[in-house]
């Protein structure tokens, strides 16, 4: 479960990384904006990725939170385990 | 302050070709960029035929990266990228600096852009979901989002800048970046323009009832600048861009030089004298004509050839005439007169920077580019221009001095004068 969630969220944050940075420095730990150098802007994008993947809706505090793949992870899990 | 000015690199993303030499053999043989467009039937347009440059074959990750490409819903901004990136590589200069240019700037114009993206965008706001519009939205949306994506793609730190000034505004964007590097702001200017394709853009065109109706059926035909059969301009989208630079730093680069700018002149009519938010002031074209030949120090008689806006709507013989009255030149007298919108509609905002790149490949080329679609030249036209000076095929001639104008809605003008590059 774990892993799986990992996985998808890391195939997301992929799509926002810049040309020069691999998918592969994606590990559980990085900082979306300080590690994998993504454009602040593009935190809202994945967001709505985030939303559309997991049918879950984020509210703006959750996105303030979200500065790490930790961070988005945990995030995801409460919001999964809310829904029932 | 007397620094000459020269055009070192250029591009353009055309409806009758993409880069400059599948757009200069189009312009060398005729071939035309006009297409009947399925889209614009099926949304009952009465002229279903447009210029549209063909994109599909183009790799865009040659431009943008991943994370750009992603969601992008704007063609101008991609037409723009296009042309701007083609033109600095084409120059020569460095697109992946560390640190910022201060000495390159942009001024890049557009009429309106991203108009698909701003599209979704109002679909998701109407129905209460603002909150899902991603973060592109702006950038892809605001004018100068085109003057935005190339300074950051090419590192420009000198101004950058976005102009619009309707069908003025490529050859607006050009003197305006001239007059900066002339005053010694800058050393090189990337200056252009690029227009958005679909039936947002051209719809209004449509409604205004000036886009001919009757060559659905015949694209090719469609456009007909300075025939008596003219009966509107053919809508078109694409962009074009030029890189303007001090001729001290072209020298020092070593930099090939396509021609030099010898001035321009760009005002209003002040919607005066005949003059409406549509139409032209004569007396405000030739004054702009004039100016521009006054600055650029030359004399009337020493322009070799006229790349004109003439669109082919009705205005084009009031349009030759205000050249002839500015020139005092008619007849046999008159200078070789084209309009490249035979071959590829008019691009809107992307009109005048497309045609001043057409116009300067005819000093690389060293021939006149010839127009199409008027063997049936306007009776008014003919009165002034002998028709040998209106070429039906490209001519074996290398111009010495072009003179290029483009006029746009809001009575705006700007005329601009072009020289063959010679190293003296």
């Amino acid at each position: 479960m774990q892993e799986e969630l990992f996985l998808k969220l890391k195939s997301i944050v992929s799509n926002y990384l810049p040309d020069d940075v691999s998918p592969d420095s994606i590990v559980a730990t990085s900082n979306f904006i300080e590690e994998l150098n993504i454009n602040s802007a593009n935190l809202v994008d994945i967001v709505l990725d985030v939303e559309d993947a997991f049918d879950i809706m984020l509210e703006n505090e959750d996105m303030d939170g979200m500065q790490t793949m930790a961070d988005a992870q945990s995030i995801i899990k409460d919001k999964l385990a809310n829904k029932g | 302050m007397d620094e000459r000015i020269v055009v070192t690199g250029m591009g353009v993303c055309a409806p009758n070709g993409i880069g400059l030499q599948s757009f200069a053999e189009s312009l060398e043989n005729g071939t035309s960029g006009i297409r009947f467009q399925k889209e614009l039937e099926n949304l009952n347009f009465s002229c279903q035929v447009a210029g549209k440059p063909n994109i599909d074959n183009i790799k865009l990750n040659n431009y943008f990266t991943n994370v750009q490409l992603k969601d992008l819903n704007a063609t101008g901004l991609i037409y723009g990228v296009m042309a701007g990136m083609d033109a600095w590589s084409d120059a020569g200069l460095e697109q992946y600096s560390e640190q910022p240019d201060w000495d390159s700037g942009i001024v890049f114009g557009t009429g309106i852009l991203g108009v698909d993206k701003f599209r979704e965008a109002i679909y998701k706001v109407d129905s209460g979901e603002v909150r899902r519009l991603g973060s592109t939205a702006v950038v892809q949306t605001m004018a100068s989002g085109i003057s935005a994506y190339l300074g950051g793609m090419l590192g420009c730190g000198n101004q950058v800048t976005t102009n619009s000034s309707a069908c003025t505004t490529g050859t607006e964007a050009l003197i305006m970046g001239y007059e900066r590097i002339k005053s010694g702001k800058a050393l090189r200017m990337l200056v252009g323009s690029c227009s958005d394709s679909g039936p947002y853009v051209w719809g209004g065109f449509d409604a205004m009832r000036i886009l001919p109706r009757n060559y659905n059926a015949t694209p090719e035909e469609a456009s007909r600048p300075m025939s008596a059969s003219a009966s509107g301009f053919v809508p078109a989208s694409g962009a074009g861009a030029l890189v303007l630079e001090s001729l001290s730093s072209a020298k020092m680069r070593g930099a090939k030089v396509y021609g030099e700018v010898l001035g321009g002149a760009i005002n209003s009519g002040g919607q005066r004298n005949g003059g409406s938010l549509t139409a032209p002031n004569s007396g405000a074209v030739v004054r702009c004509i004039q100016e521009a030949i006054n600055v650029s120090g030359i004399k009337p008689e020493e322009i070799d050839a006229i790349n004109g806006h003439l669109t082919a709507t009705s205005k084009d013989s009031v349009e030759i005439k205000n050249w002839s009255t500015a020139l005092g030149r008619k007849g046999v007298d008159f200078p070789f007169v084209n309009s490249f919108k035979s071959l590829f509609g008019h691009c809107l905002a992307a009109a005048g920077s497309i045609e001043c790149v057409g116009s300067l490949l005819q000093f690389h080329h060293q021939k006149i580019f010839g127009n199409i679609n008027c063997d049936d030249v306007h009776p008014e036209i003919e009165k002034l221009v002998e028709r040998s000076k209106i070429p039906m095929q490209s001519l074996n001639v290398a111009p010495k001095i072009v003179a290029k104008a483009s006029f746009g809605f809001g009575d705006v003008n700007a005329c601009v004068i072009f020289r063959s590059y010679t190293n003296t």
